[in-house]
């Protein structure tokens, strides 16, 4: 054992020393939200700078009336449809809507012409105005006062609360939930890669520049390869320590400047009685009482058997596919090599990731996302995206010891192909050989 | 003492037997020359020796105790694929492995120290191992092999790689080693350095030994029983059937080099007595084979009987 922990401190110190790990420590939490926050700013200059996309309408029935808004601007036309197409070529509009003379209980045949394609966000802006527009007309033909229409179009809130299983309530919010599943999902597919790789490439580089003879005459390759992979696993879990710290710190700061924001409103409104501060205050009050109740939610998450969970899915789904890393690394001469195999090793874990987004984070509690959260090969992924919306005690349970099942089993064959591969170089590696390594006795 | 036994190693791979029932022994204090040509074995016995594979079958006992993972401490390794990590600081890079042998970091250090002034080399203890020159790398590469103070020790092709004066430095820290009492097996294929460095050879071929013994055994064993005179006059070898006149030639000086070989198994002198009544010898030495000659004649399957 005390040679496993020179090797995994030796692994551990090399890495942490470098300078690019303080770099990619300390840039990753910041670099991310930069990106997706630029990509945001952009995509709203964007919009803004284009502005509204101006949109011919060649309205035939004489029903419809669009009104301009600020994503689209109407320009009525006469005339026939070929008129009507030729004046749009002419011009620099980006559309020419045709609405034929449709009968309400069928409309059908509207058309929209473009020389390039409107964009799906604007097409959609468009049957969602028509649709309006029809059913309006609809309503106004079973004689509904316009008013009372206009009543009718309410937004509902619905708030969501869970009956916790000791009868106690509390209100979740789905967006938060599906975010923080969606995040903690996605870390753990990119950690698992990152870090995987980081075995291969370093089992490849004992074997190709030959230490490992020299390695494997001191330690067993066993230890030597759970000396890597749990080297490394330090590696990742003090980088994840130090980002959640400074998450943790960043979003108390981000707490605390609404907390004392929120407090305000409500002094305004006791100090000053004034008509213009209330309703001033008012509005002010109501967007800060969204912006605490988001808060709320956040910090209604069990923040701390989240990160449970997810540390332990990171860890079993890392040493399990770090495991296959290494047997993949053994085996071959050159990472160029290594990429026949790296593909389908993690087929699985894509699986995983995919059925995130497309079940579970739709649906975690079909009998899918169940599986994929039980399976080990794809459970690390799937289990994190659920576990937010409140998983079964038995099904994690049962998830988290399938898990560990599972990487004691993979490490034991990777162990064995290991052991083989790092001696043989020069050899075509395949599927066959590679089973055959496995099942080799040495 | 023997530093080394073995006895009947066999190793089965898929297609081929690697080695076939191979026992040796390895006397404390000497170095063993394990020679054979590719393919012959060689590797596989290294490997079972510093306990990288398991043979099928046989016993293996270090210093006369049954081979167990422990014995590591005892045993320095140096391959014939020389391998470092090329990220790593020289420092670090000997401290890894010593550790790795059981080595304390604090005796490590002290080694390190010990080794780099011997081999002036203090400068080198931050440089990075893809920085130096090959022939600093294989410094390295043997310090490391050394540093834990190994009784026994294995090198496979240590010259390799160095220039004649560092091979030098080599072979006399091998010496020194020697001196002190460790046992050293030793792959080669340079037969000049078995020659000067070797007190026993064993000799692998298709993975069964086909010879042992201590060097001088074994050049006697292989004697041709001949001998190169160097004369004036012409030699007639008489009476025939007793003496074979392999070659003459005429040398410099007006001299004549022959090599003439004992046929009925008499005493150089016989044959000495015999050219004296003929000829003025200048020089009289009996050809001893050398151990590439043995190599060669034993590996080529001929027969024991000398050709020449």
């Amino acid at each position: 054992m005390n040679k496993v922990w020179i090797i995994i401190r030796q692994e551990f110190l090399n890495r942490v020393q470098k300078r690019t790990f303080l770099i990619a420590t300390i840039l990753v939490p910041l670099i991310f939200p930069a990106i997706i926050g630029g990509m945001f700013y952009l995509m709203m200059e964007e919009e803004k700078a284009s502005g509204p996309s101006s949109v011919f309408v060649l309205d035939e029935s004489g029903k419809i009336q669009l009104k301009s808004n600020e994503q689209i601007q109407f320009t009525a036309l006469t005339g026939t449809l070929e008129e009507a197409k030729q004046v749009y070529k002419a011009s620099e509009s980006e559309g020419l809507l045709y609405v034929p003379d449709f009968k309400e209980e069928n409309p059908e045949g509207f058309q929209l012409y473009t020389e390039k394609n409107l964009g799906i966000e604007k097409t959609g802006e468009l049957r969602n105005l028509l649709s309006e527009q029809i059913r309006d007309i609809k309503l106004r033909s079973l004689q509904i006062d316009p008013a009372v229409l206009e009543s009718s179009k309410k937004k509902v809130e619905l708030e969501v609360i869970k009956i916790l299983e000791d009868g106690e309530e509390e209100r979740s919010n789905n967006g938060i939930l599906n975010a923080v599943g969606m995040v903690m999902g996605i870390l753990i597919y990119m950690m698992v890669f990152l870090y995987g790789a980081q075995i291969m490439h370093g089992v490849i580089e004992e074997k190709s520049s030959k230490v490992i003879e020299v390695l494997v005459s001191t330690v067993r390759p066993f230890q030597l390869m759970l000396g890597k992979i749990i080297g490394i696993a330090s590696v990742g879990l003090l980088q994840f320590l130090i980002w959640i710290v400074l998450i943790v710190s960043l979003s108390s700061m981000v707490t605390d400047y609404f907390g004392v924001a929120s407090v305000k409103p409500a002094q305004i409104q006791t100090m000053a009685p004034g008509a213009s501060a209330l309703a001033d205050a008012g509005e002010n009050g109501l967007k800060n009482e969204d912006a605490v109740k988001l808060i709320q939610d956040f910090e209604n998450l069990p923040v701390v058997s989240l990160t449970v969970v997810f540390l332990f899915y990171f860890l079993g789904g890392y040493l399990m596919y770090g495991a296959l890393f290494a047997a993949v690394g053994s085996s071959v001469d050159s990472v160029q090599e290594a990429q026949q195999f790296q593909f389908p090793v993690t087929v699985p874990l894509f699986i995983g990731y995919l059925g995130l987004f497309t079940f579970i984070l739709r649906d975690p509690h079909s009998s899918i996302s169940f599986w994929l959260s039980i399976i080990p090969f794809t459970s690390p992924v799937a289990m994190v995206g659920r576990v937010a919306f409140g998983v079964p005690a038995w099904e994690l349970g049962l998830s988290m010891l399938l898990l560990v099942g599972g990487f004691l089993g993979m490490t034991w064959v990777a162990g064995r192909i290991y052991r083989v591969g790092i001696l043989m170089t020069g050899t075509k590696v395949n599927w066959r050989t590679l089973y055959k390594w496995a099942t080799m006795k040495l | 003492m023997i530093a080394l036994h073995t006895d009947r190693i066999t190793k089965r791979y898929a297609e081929h037997l690697a080695l076939d029932e191979v026992s040796l022994d390895v006397q404390q204090g000497t170095i063993c020359g394990l020679l054979g040509p590719n393919g012959a074995g060689k590797t596989t016995l290294i490997r079972i020796i510093n306990q990288i594979i398991q043979p099928d079958s046989g016993r293996i006992e270090l210093f006369g105790e049954p081979l167990r993972p422990q014995h590591v401490a005892l045993i320095g390794y140096l391959p014939e694929e020389r391998g470092l990590y090329k990220k790593l600081r020289v420092g670090e890079q000997l401290l890894y492995i010593a550790q790795l042998r059981g080595m304390s970091k604090k005796d490590a250090m002290q080694k390190i120290r010990y080794w780099f002034e011997r081999l002036d080399l203090k400068d080198w203890w931050g440089k990075r191992i893809e920085d130096l020159s090959k022939g600093m790398a294989q410094k390295i590469q043997f310090i490391s092999t050394i540093l834990h103070e190994p009784r026994f020790l294995i090198l496979d092709e240590p010259f390799s790689g160095f220039d004649p004066l560092n091979a030098k430095l080599i072979t006399d820290i091998i010496l020194d080693l020697k001196k002190s009492g460790v046992t050293i097996l030793f792959s080669t294929h340079r037969m000049e350095t078995v020659e000067s460095l070797c007190d026993d050879v064993v000799l692998i071929n298709r993975a069964q030994k086909i010879l042992d013994g201590t060097r001088f055994q074994i050049q006697d064993q292989f004697r041709t029983h001949t001998a190169e005179i160097e004369h004036r006059q012409p030699l007639t070898m008489q009476p025939a059937g007793r003496y074979e006149l392999l070659e003459s030639t005429p040398i410099e000086g007006g001299k004549i080099r022959s090599r003439v070989r004992i046929l009925d198994g008499s005493h150089q002198n016989e044959l000495l007595r015999t050219l004296i009544d003929q000829t003025e010898v200048v020089s009289f030495r009996e050809q001893i084979p050398s151990m590439g000659d043995i190599f060669i004649q034993l590996v080529n399957g001929s027969s024991n009987q000398p050709k020449r």
